[in-house]
């Protein structure tokens, strides 16, 4: 009796152990700290091929970080499907990461939340000042007006990738310029029995980047100065019903593109199954899929007429990584030491060589490492004829939304179904129902 | 068998008799009493804190106006009473005809894959009761897609059901010539179908397990006394096999219908975050109101809602069935 009374007594306390331990979780109302100041986690996005590919490029660097500053730093490389959830559920808890890596495009959202270090110009100082970036990768760090919310890592743009060999079968002597000349010239491949451009139908941050290029180029946006979301202008009608009709009208993306996600597109363009594909930094993956650099060449993406620049010359959206501190921190100077490691020129050409991106840090971008065919482009690209996407509180439920109405559409093309300016229209109304009320 | 006599000295005093030892006869009496509570105690605490707690959390949320501005610190979003509960049953408005419409084909597609998966449970069990050569191979195959880890089999089926190089449209286009061209399964209206077939592929060997168990209790001699009357198979079905599994069925089907109707695996592994229209069921659909939308109370009103839905189907059909059962009995 003795034992079984023991053991009873030994669960509860164990009960109400794991209850305490339960309800005493971190606050998430807390500021930052310097309790631990000998280590850091960080979270990193998947960027290279996989994500054992990230450790290896990310962790000589972090010993080398470690071997100067005494911090030890524990990374954790995140897949890109899980990271916003991620991200989410430690605001929630409080309970997160020191540091971590944001889509560029989440800057608003996730500043929106309050569980992002502002980086205002004391912060700034303590990484050599704001002037050290580009200007077009600070325009998508958090919303306009306020203190940035992160700090930008990796740059990249789009551009059009093509076969070479496929081009020459087809007598194309030189990559499109114009939507008319890639619409002609996918017709070309088309009749060669390849496909002519790759897309990407059920992924919906790729539609929404498509979408957001070609909305520009026809003087529309998806939310108003005072960002309210607007996706029934007939700009952005006229926009999304261009990019759809690639597979439902001018029939140089294959219907197979429709329910494509995991990036299938680039495999297929690897393969030599289709002509061209507009992509973001491409090359490493091309590589990681078995294709020489010689075997494809690299154009800016097209405009609907005359060369990129800005407003409707955009041919490209502001695409890459920021790096933000979260709040909660335990190591305040410590992350403001990675950060500044990690943004430095040396730092800066070593992990955006190793990942084919552009650095968004002048001193680093200005390096011949970057005006090889695989970057050249891209980071003309970047300096000339890339917007960041809109920086609203709203903009990752806009991807959601506006992404699916795409995805839908795609959908219907596929299925033979007659994509017309109304079903768009009709489609981006039900998307922009769905968007919270203000 | 061994006994063991009561130790000297310990043996309790006769009832009533006075002088007995009441303080240690009621002491007993106590921890035979308080024991099982006491032991209780830890799976009630845990309960508390691994179900209670979020439910009650979640109610709490549904009050409010929770979005991302405010979950870092939930406690301060503003009231918003019955907004949310409103802004789901106005069937007028994007959100609450979106809803309905999930609700119908949740309701739809649980209806055919619990009504699939009992069938073939049971005609599969029903035809295992039987001997013969390779039966217990079989049994073990049967139970294959109920041991698998639901993401690899789901993942699985969704390189299947791919469009250029998925096996089903292999065999139903390129070797049986059942369709015209290579149908699309993840996207469109098909992903209903392929969404009830994953659903049905994993739910049965679930209710063959449940069924086969509850035919063991089913004496042999009610088979051979009915054969010997001249009842056919399907009499003996109708007449001694249903019969008998009236209460194993009214639990199977309870729990399928349960974890159908809440299916999040399926449709999150196949489609991802944004499920076609056609396969949009609700759990999917609250994920995307509060996890990809970020509108947390809105999400928490529709899961309230799904709850209070779910406890009237159930608290019906059990009472139903319990009555009918009882009438039976009569």
């Amino acid at each position: 009796m003795r034992t079984i009374r023991a053991a009873a007594v030994g669960a509860v306390t164990l009960s109400l152990a794991l209850a305490a331990t339960a309800c005493g979780g971190g606050s998430s109302t807390g500021g930052g700290s310097n309790d631990s100041p000998k280590t850091l986690t960080y979270w990193a996005s998947n960027q290279g091929a996989s994500i054992s590919v990230d450790q290896k490029v990310l962790k000589p660097e972090l010993d080398k970080f470690e071997k100067q500053t005494g911090i030890k730093v524990k990374v954790e490389v995140v897949p890109w499907s899980d990271l916003l959830n991620r991200i989410l559920t430690a605001t929630t808890s409080g309970q997160g990461p020191d540091v971590m890596n944001i889509g560029n495009t989440w800057s608003a959202s996730l500043q929106a939340t309050g569980a992002l270090l502002p980086w205002d110009a004391a912060n700034f100082a303590k990484i050599g000042g704001k002037d050290r970036f580009v200007d077009s990768a600070l325009g998508s760090t958090g919303t306009q007006g306020k203190d940035p919310a992160a700090v930008p890592l990796y740059s990249m743009s789009y551009a059009l990738y093509y076969n070479k060999q496929i081009f020459a079968d087809a007598g194309i002597a030189n990559p499109p310029a114009t939507w008319d000349e890639l619409v002609a010239d996918g017709k070309k491949i088309e009749a060669k029995g390849k496909n002519g451009l790759g897309a990407e139908g059920s992924n919906l941050s790729n539609n929404i980047h498509q979408v957001f290029v070609l909305a520009k180029q026809h003087g529309a946006d998806f939310f108003t100065a005072d960002g309210k979301p607007s996706f029934t202008s007939d700009g952005a009608v006229a926009a999304v019903k261009e990019y759809v009709d690639l597979m439902a009208k001018d029939k140089i993306v294959g219907v197979s593109n429709a329910e494509y996600a995991q990036n299938q597109s680039l495999s297929d363009f690897a393969k030599g199954k289709t002509g061209m594909v507009l992509w973001q930094t491409a090359s490493a993956t091309f590589k990681s899929l078995g294709m020489k650099d010689s075997e494809w060449g690299v154009a800016a993406a097209p405009v609907q007429s005359g060369a990129p620049g800005t407003g409707a010359q955009t041919n490209s959206m502001v695409a890459g990584i920021n790096m933000a501190v979260f709040k909660n921190t335990h190591n305040l100077d410590g992350a403001a030491q990675f950060v500044k490691f990690m943004t430095s020129d040396a730092e800066q050409k070593i992990l955006n060589t190793a990942y084919g991106s552009i650095p968004p840090v002048k001193a680093a971008q200005s390096d011949p490492a970057f005006n090889a065919q695989a970057t050249a482009v891209l980071r003309q690209t970047l300096a000339s004829s890339a917007q960041a996407l809109p920086q609203v509180p709203d903009e990752s439920q806009f991807e959601t939304a506006v992404g699916t109405a795409v995805k839908d559409l795609f959908a219907d093309a596929a299925a033979g179904r007659a994509v017309t300016t109304d079903s768009v229209k009709a489609r981006l109304r039900k998307a922009e129902q769905q968007m919270p009320a203000k | 068998m061994t006994t063991t006599a009561p130790e000297a000295g310990t043996r309790a005093a006769p009832e009533g008799s006075p002088g007995a030892a009441r303080g240690p006869r009621r002491t007993g009496r106590i921890r035979r009493i308080g024991l099982p509570y006491l032991l209780l105690l830890p799976a009630l605490l845990l309960e508390l804190l691994v179900h209670l707690v979020p439910m009650v959390i979640g109610i709490a949320m549904s009050f409010k106006e929770l979005t991302q501005f405010y979950i870092r610190d939930w406690g301060t979003a503003p009231w918003s009473g019955l907004g949310n509960y409103k802004l789901s049953v106005d069937f007028d408005g994007p959100v609450g005809e979106a809803l309905l419409h999930s609700f119908l084909v949740t309701v739809s597609f649980t209806l055919l894959s619990v009504g699939l998966c009992w069938l073939i449970g049971t005609s599969a069990a029903v035809y295992m009761q039987d001997t013969f050569r390779g039966r217990g191979l079989l049994r073990a195959i049967f139970l294959v897609p109920y041991a698998l880890p639901v993401y690899a089999a789901v993942i699985t089926w969704a390189f299947m059901f791919q469009h250029d190089n998925g096996l089903v449209n292999h065999v139903l286009h390129d070797q049986l010539h059942l369709t015209d061209k290579p149908s699309f399964w993840l996207i469109g209206d098909n992903s209903f179908y392929a969404l009830l077939t994953v659903s049905v592929w994993k739910g049965w060997p679930f209710a063959f397990l449940i069924v086969m168990a509850g035919l063991q209790n089913i004496p042999r001699e009610l088979y051979e006394a009915a054969a010997l009357d001249g009842a056919g198979l399907w009499q003996q079905i109708r007449r001694i096999t249903l019969p008998s599994l009236r209460p194993v069925n009214q639990v199977l089907v309870l729990v399928l219908f349960l974890w159908t109707f809440n299916d999040f695996n399926t449709p999150y592994v196949l489609f991802g975050k944004s499920a076609p229209e056609a396969a949009d069921l609700i759990s999917i659909h609250i994920y995307q109101a509060s996890f990809v939308t970020w509108n947390f109370g809105t999400g928490s009103a529709m899961s309230v809602l799904l709850l209070l839905f779910l406890l009237i189907v159930t608290g019906a059909y059990l009472l139903v069935t319990s009555r009918g059962r009882k009438a039976a009995d009569a």
